[in-house]
């Protein structure tokens, strides 16, 4: 690589790396908060949405049917009769969250459920009623454990069939052909590349405009344009260099992430991706993720060379975060099944999203992958060509 | 005498805002910072750009330093054209200027590596260099000390010692001393002798009448853009002190543009 080239990369990273501060603020701390916080939220869902295993809920039924009696004593619950009770009042105490839940049967449920004839349209059928409170936790609970066992007993009193109903016979049988690895490869093609994609513009962004327009801003480019050294190599250096850094940023935000999503998913997922895809997988991924930082760096790069001023920079560049997250949001649409024509992976950036679903869904083409790469590639060189052209225009390296 | 530094009929406008021509009260849209410049600077002196502020002297120095381009007209820096060889004037030259600033975050120390390397010299020869400039200028007490946290001054002696890593032949100072107390002056002053004394050749601007007299072997004189007189120190006074001379030839210009 050419000297000047490596003397810009290094100074770019002594900079970087040599303020412990922005270190921790561009590669430590992103990874960090989100594994804090998704850890967090995964914990907390669990315990907003999990009652009390040990909590016994307080049930007052009326007119309990003799053939539903024994349904309620198997359920762990606080059975109370409440024949002589006002509805209105104990509305009231689930309300307050006093109580869970009011079952009322209509009187003689047993005899008219038998007398009831589905087929004669001139009947209206038993209606049990059930009043709970969405706000409590432990009342929902109830109620949908009740309207379950109500279900079922139901389902059981008209039974003419069963679909994969347990029997002897089939008792290991799985009907679910899915296999685990597919299940996975589902929800990460659907995740990952917006996660990914997000991530690694977060990282260009933290990078970037502070290294360009920062530069132009408190006049230190200029001090380097005086120098013989070519603007070229000048563009090169500065790209290289900022996408090594927005790299481990966005490696950064990513780690996190894998490491929190077991807890986020609650089970859901369980554990890391790590024996579902292959080594030319993540080779290939790999390859997609640096050509994607590349071309993100190298664009943001030209939009900050263009501000006046870091702030500047940051506003000029929202507009590329939202395309940036519209595109992502393509790989959570369209089947999880990656393009197959050619074409569309000569778009920037939604290549990336493309061949991303393509690897993680276990149906890419490596033809459609090396596209991505390599015009990739080239629109970062068209882009690098661009910022050393403006590092030499006066108009906008010295405009005020 | 050989011309290291040939200027002809320098032009730069700027354009104007329109706040900027309210103030100025004038409805063109554009500014002339120097207009129709020409001038030559002989190798082995010190040649003064004077004028008052705003005359066109940063805006020259920029365009021999390769930073802007001129909008008709050409200069020559050792033969090589500003507009067309931008890169060998640059090899060339040893730019300063207030609008130069250095990083805050990298010390004397780094920085002067840092360029030398872009100037590829080798290591050797770097660091005979850097403590020599270093101990002239007394950096060398601050050479680990992030710019940063060094006075002004400080500053600005480093932004010198930098300009000068690659022992430029030809060395372009706007303003040299501005900002710098009495003593660094004269050290800064006394460096650009010895440097002529080396065979460089100095091109500097000021509005400082005595900097000129101490320093300059040949002066132009710049207003409004134009340069009203372009000679030799002795030829310039004609007899008188320089500034009495400068308020001459300025009433002379202003009288001349009023008609």
């Amino acid at each position: 690589m050419n000297n000047s080239i490596l003397t810009i990369i290094k100074k770019e990273f002594a900079r970087f790396f040599g303020d412990k501060r922005m270190v921790f603020t561009t590669i430590i701390m992103p990874g960090l908060l989100i594994y804090l916080i998704y850890s967090f939220m995964g914990d907390g869902l669990k315990d907003t949405f999990a009652p009390d295993e040990d909590y016994r809920a307080k049930v007052y039924v009326q007119n309990m049917p003799e053939t539903v009696q024994p349904i309620f004593d198997s359920l762990d619950m606080d059975i109370t009769n409440a024949d002589d009770m006002n509805v209105d009042s104990l509305k009231t105490l689930i309300e307050t969250k006093k109580i869970e839940l009011l079952v009322v049967f209509p009187q003689q449920f047993d005899s008219s459920i038998s007398s009831y004839n589905v087929l004669d349209t001139t009947q209206v059928a038993p209606n049990v009623l059930m009043y709970s409170n969405f706000t409590n936790v432990e009342s929902e609970n109830a109620e949908s454990k009740v309207r379950y066992m109500l279900e079922e007993y139901e389902k059981s009193i008209s039974n003419k069939f069963d679909i994969n109903g347990y029997r002897e016979e089939n008792a290991n049988e799985t009907f679910d052909l899915a296999t685990d690895e597919d299940a996975m490869g589902e929800i990460f093609s659907m995740m990952m590349p917006f996660l990914l994609l997000i991530f690694l513009y977060s990282g260009c962004v933290a990078v970037a405009p502070e290294s360009i327009a920062g530069e132009k801003e408190r006049g230190t480019i200029a001090t380097l344009l005086v120098t013989p050294m070519n603007r070229n190599h000048l563009a090169f250096g500065k790209i290289i260099s900022l996408s090594v850094i927005a790299l481990l940023s966005g490696l950064s935000s990513f780690l996190g992430t894998m490491l929190s999503l077991p807890k986020l998913m609650g089970g859901a997922i369980d554990g890391l991706p790590t024996n579902i895809y292959t080594t030319s997988d993540y080779a290939l991924l790999l390859g997609i993720i640096l050509s994607t930082v590349l071309i993100m760096i190298s664009l943001i790069s030209v939009i900050s060379a263009y501000a006046k001023t870091v702030k500047e920079a940051a506003t000029m560049v929202l507009p590329l975060m939202i395309v940036i997250m519209v595109v992502g949001v393509t790989s959570m649409v369209g089947g999880n099944e990656a393009q197959t024509a050619m074409s569309w992976y000569l778009i920037p950036i939604y290549n990336s999203v493309q061949a991303m679903v393509g690897i993680f869904s276990f149906g890419y083409s490596i033809t459609n992958v090396a596209i991505t790469i390599v015009v990739n590639i080239i629109y970062a060189g068209i882009f690098s060509f661009v910022l050393a052209k403006m590092f030499n225009s006066e108009k906008i390296m010295f405009s005020k | 005498m050989e011309e290291i530094l040939v200027a002809e009929g320098l032009r730069k406008t700027f354009t104007l805002s329109k706040k900027q021509q309210k103030i100025e009260k004038t409805n063109s849209k554009t500014k002339v910072a120097v207009d129709d410049l020409s001038f030559s600077a002989y190798k082995g002196e010190i040649f003064g750009l004077l004028g008052p502020n705003g005359a066109g002297k940063t805006t020259t120095l920029r365009i021999i330093a390769t930073l802007i381009r001129p909008d008709a007209g050409d200069a020559t820096v050792d033969g090589y054209s500003v507009t067309n060889n931008p890169q060998q004037v640059r090899e060339r030259i040893g730019f300063l200027t207030s609008e130069l600033k250095l990083e805050d975050f990298f010390t004397p120390n780094y920085l002067f590596n840092f360029f030398s390397e872009l100037y590829a010299i080798d290591p050797t020869t770097r660091d005979e260099r850097r403590n020599k400039l270093f101990s002239k200028f007394g950096i060398d007490k601050f050479a680990e000390v992030k710019v940063a946290n060094l006075s002004t001054g400080m500053k600005q002696k480093v932004s010198l010692v930098i300009s000068l890593v690659h022992d430029p032949d030809i060395i372009i100072f706007d303003e040299p001393t501005n900002g710098l107390d009495v003593l660094t002056a004269k050290t800064v002053t006394d460096y650009l002798l010895e440097l002529r004394a080396e065979g460089k050749s100095i091109i500097l601007s000021t509005h400082i009448f005595s900097l000129v007299e101490k320093l300059c072997d040949r002066v132009g004189v710049i207003i409004d853009g134009k340069m009203a007189v372009c000679d030799t120190l002795e030829n310039v006074k004609a007899g008188k002190s320089l500034e009495d001379r400068f308020f001459d030839i300025y009433s002379e210009m202003k009288g001349g543009s009023d008609e």
